[in-house]
């Protein structure tokens, strides 16, 4: 269970972007706490994706603060989300099709030699180790991603997260390209992180899937927050009348 | 099916022809084969036609091949640096008259400007314009680059406005005049007898050339023993060693069998106090300088592709550049360190070209660009994005350079040479379409 009395590992205060005259995101305020899974559901373009765009410093917000661990955030780039632990796994699958499974678990973070030179032996073998824990089915090393099915790739990006030691993992739709035996190998890799410590945002459209994996759900609709709540405290259908009507289940009734 | 077991999985096909076996063993490059044998079907097809219709094959002779390695050279030092702009998904129109515009610099620097204040024949004169004329491209690709990567105006613009706008500035520079004669010692750049390392100095490179060979096999082998990778057999690097060797070895012997011209060894005879003897004096050439200098780009810009940081980005942003960009890489400087490489290679390709000229004009490197496209192209560089190799790009300007010159000795005249190149250039993209798709 999580302990809400401790500092959170996110804080969103407030945050707004525009994307000309559009409000993607209007003033929404979100927090996430160590061993926490915490869902954001909502419409297409309800801004869930944005909002989480600029915790992973692919946008610049407009107005509003990101703390982490209790201290205010700078992040202008996803670099300096990196800077802070934060991973991302992107809904459009972000590796570089023609690169092996190594050269993408490592871009940006390069290992290198002594001489300065990149390390392709060293980075193969630790790719090896991570992916015999993670997905032991794995073996297509050498190969570039374009060749892995679409589970195969998700680990890809998910041993990134794991291996550069993630406090903070988004995860935007992980599971939407992936077959049944490959969303169920994702979904114990979240159990499996959550145990460690880490905070996780997931955004997902499986209404049902998001309250087995979660500990708490929030709803977004046109770029407003409508409501987070625990999921002990909805059913399925609080949820699906907060998506569809934007209204609490209390102010639904 | 008794076999099975001692092969690794994944690879149970007990019915494998022995060629693909040996594929397989050597992990020779396929498309690097393929590109090998239409060489040779190129240079054997030349050769044969010339024979037969003239009477005389003058492709397979000493004196063709070395000319031919020297006129490679400025195409094949551009080509490298075209790779990594292919790569990134975009394309430079303004090589050619960067090219142009360099050697102009180059020649008013060390005609005009220098030997004012070093004297003629300085020593120094030579360094300093390669130094200008390579920092001249490098600033002007950088200028483009920012063009494109913060400018957000295409390559395809920018560097098509860059072809007119250098051109232009190349006559400017020196009010159209051809500028001459170039510094001796910067001509030796450009080839010639001189311009080359003789039979010794030959036999040096070839030797230190099979040592790398050797030496690269067994680090291999060290490597994929330290990190329990299955090891090639030994047959197997036995035959690349033989090949490599093999392959280097020829080259020293064919250089080192064109001997000097007659006249050029009278001269020098005359200079040395040498006495000529009866059947004439036999001097190599040897490998020539430009060559030399082709070699040594192409083994940077090879550790560069494939050994650094910055060669695994250009991979990267060609193969997904949102995924570069959101893997925390700076997309936007990459495109101006490429497009500053693309312009210090282009400067480096002007010293060679004016070199080997004798002199600047500011029409120098007239075309340039498409060879260089072209060579990139053939050489297995994809337009799409993400794919290319720098020995490809070597490779395809041989390619294409073997077509010019072959065209040139059977007497094909101007009209014909660029049907066949245009024509060329466009089926070897087609077999590469279809390579791809069926290696899929």
């Amino acid at each position: 269970m999580t302990d809400t009395s401790q500092t959170p590992l996110v804080q969103l205060k407030d945050i707004s972007i525009s994307f000309g005259g559009i409000r993607a995101v209007d003033h929404v305020s979100l927090d996430l706490y160590p061993g926490e899974v915490v869902g954001l559901l909502g419409h297409n373009g309800a801004g869930k994706s944005t909002l989480i765009k600029i915790l992973s410093g692919a946008y610049q917000k407009d107005g509003g603060e990101i703390w982490i661990e209790g201290k205010e955030a700078n992040i202008q780039s996803p670099r300096d989300a990196r800077d802070y632990n934060i991973e991302t796994i992107y809904q459009t699958l972000a590796l570089a099709d023609n690169l092996d499974a190594a050269s993408n678990l490592f871009l940006g973070r390069e290992l290198t030699t002594a001489a300065g030179f990149v390390d392709d032996a060293k980075m193969e073998s630790e790719t090896a180790k991570i992916m015999a824990r993670l997905n032991p089915n794995f073996r297509k090393l050498k190969e570039p991603v374009s060749a892995l099915s679409g589970g195969q790739r998700q680990s890809v990006a998910i041993a990134k997260a794991v291996y550069f030691k993630a406090k903070i993992l988004i995860m935007d739709e992980p599971t939407a390209a992936l077959g049944v035996h490959e969303t169920k190998m994702v979904a114990d890799l979240i159990q499996e992180l959550k145990k460690q410590g880490l905070g996780i945002f997931l955004i997902s459209h499986d209404t049902r899937e998001m309250l087995e994996l979660c500990d708490r759900v929030s709803v977004m609709k046109n770029g407003k927050m409508i409501g987070t709540e625990r999921v002990e405290d909805v059913t399925e259908d609080d949820i699906l009348s907060m998506i569809i009507m934007g209204k609490k289940p209390d102010q639904a009734a | 099916m008794t076999d099975q077991t001692t092969q690794p999985p994944g690879t149970t096909k007990d019915s494998e022809s022995a060629i693909a076996r040996f594929f397989r063993e050597t992990e020779l490059d396929t498309r690097l084969l393929g590109m090998l044998g239409a060489l040779a079907i190129i240079w054997i097809g030349f050769h044969v036609y010339g024979q037969l219709v003239n009477g005389f094959g003058a492709f397979l002779t000493p004196r063709n091949l070395w000319n031919l390695s020297v006129q490679t050279a400025s195409i094949g030092i551009m080509a490298t640096g075209m790779v990594l702009v292919i790569i990134t998904r975009h394309i430079d129109l303004s090589v050619g008259s960067m090219l142009g515009f360099c050697a102009i610099v180059m020649g008013v620097v060390q005609v005009n400007i220098l030997p004012q204040f070093l004297g003629l024949g300085h020593p120094m004169i030579w360094i300093i314009a390669v130094i200008i004329g390579i920092l001249c491209g490098s600033f002007i690709g950088a200028f483009h680059g920012a063009l494109i990567a913060y400018g957000k105006i295409p390559a395809f613009i920018v560097t098509l406005g860059g072809l007119l706008v250098w051109r232009g500035a190349a006559f400017l520079v020196a009010r159209g005049e051809t500028i001459s004669p170039v510094d001796p010692t910067f001509r030796l750049m450009g080839g010639g007898p001189y311009g080359a390392i003789g039979a010794t100095g030959s036999w040096i490179v070839g030797i230190l050339g099979c040592i790398a060979v050797l030496g690269l096999i067994l680090m291999g082998r060290r490597k994929r023993t330290t990190f329990h990778i299955a090891q090639r057999p030994v047959w197997a690097e036995t035959f690349l060693a033989i090949v490599g060797c093999g392959a280097v070895i020829g080259a020293v012997l064919l250089v080192n069998a064109y001997p000097w011209p007659r006249g050029i060894v009278r001269r020098y005879a005359e200079a040395e106090g040498i006495t000529v003897p009866e059947g004439g004096l036999f001097i190599s050439h040897g490998f020539a300088i430009p060559v030399l200098i082709l070699i040594a780009v192409a083994i940077f810009m090879t550790i560069l592709m494939s050994r650094t940081r910055f060669g695994r980005y250009v991979y990267a942003i060609g193969g997904n550049p949102e995924a570069a960009e959101l893997a925390g890489i700076n997309t936007r400087w990459m495109t101006v360190k490429i497009f500053a490489l693309m312009g210090a290679l282009t400067g480096l390709s002007a010293v060679v070209a004016s070199a080997r000229l004798g002199s600047a004009t500011n029409a120098l490197g007239t075309l340039d660009e498409l060879y260089v496209i072209a060579a990139a192209v053939i050489g297995g560089t994809s337009l799409a994005g993400g794919v290319g190799t720098i020995y490809g790009a070597i490779l395809g300007a041989l390619v294409m350079q073997s077509l010019q010159t072959g065209m040139v000795l059977i007497g094909f005249d101007a009209a014909i040479q660029q049907v066949v190149v245009g024509s060329v250039l466009v089926l070897a993209v087609y077999l590469d379409i279809l390579y791809r798709r069926r290696s899929k």
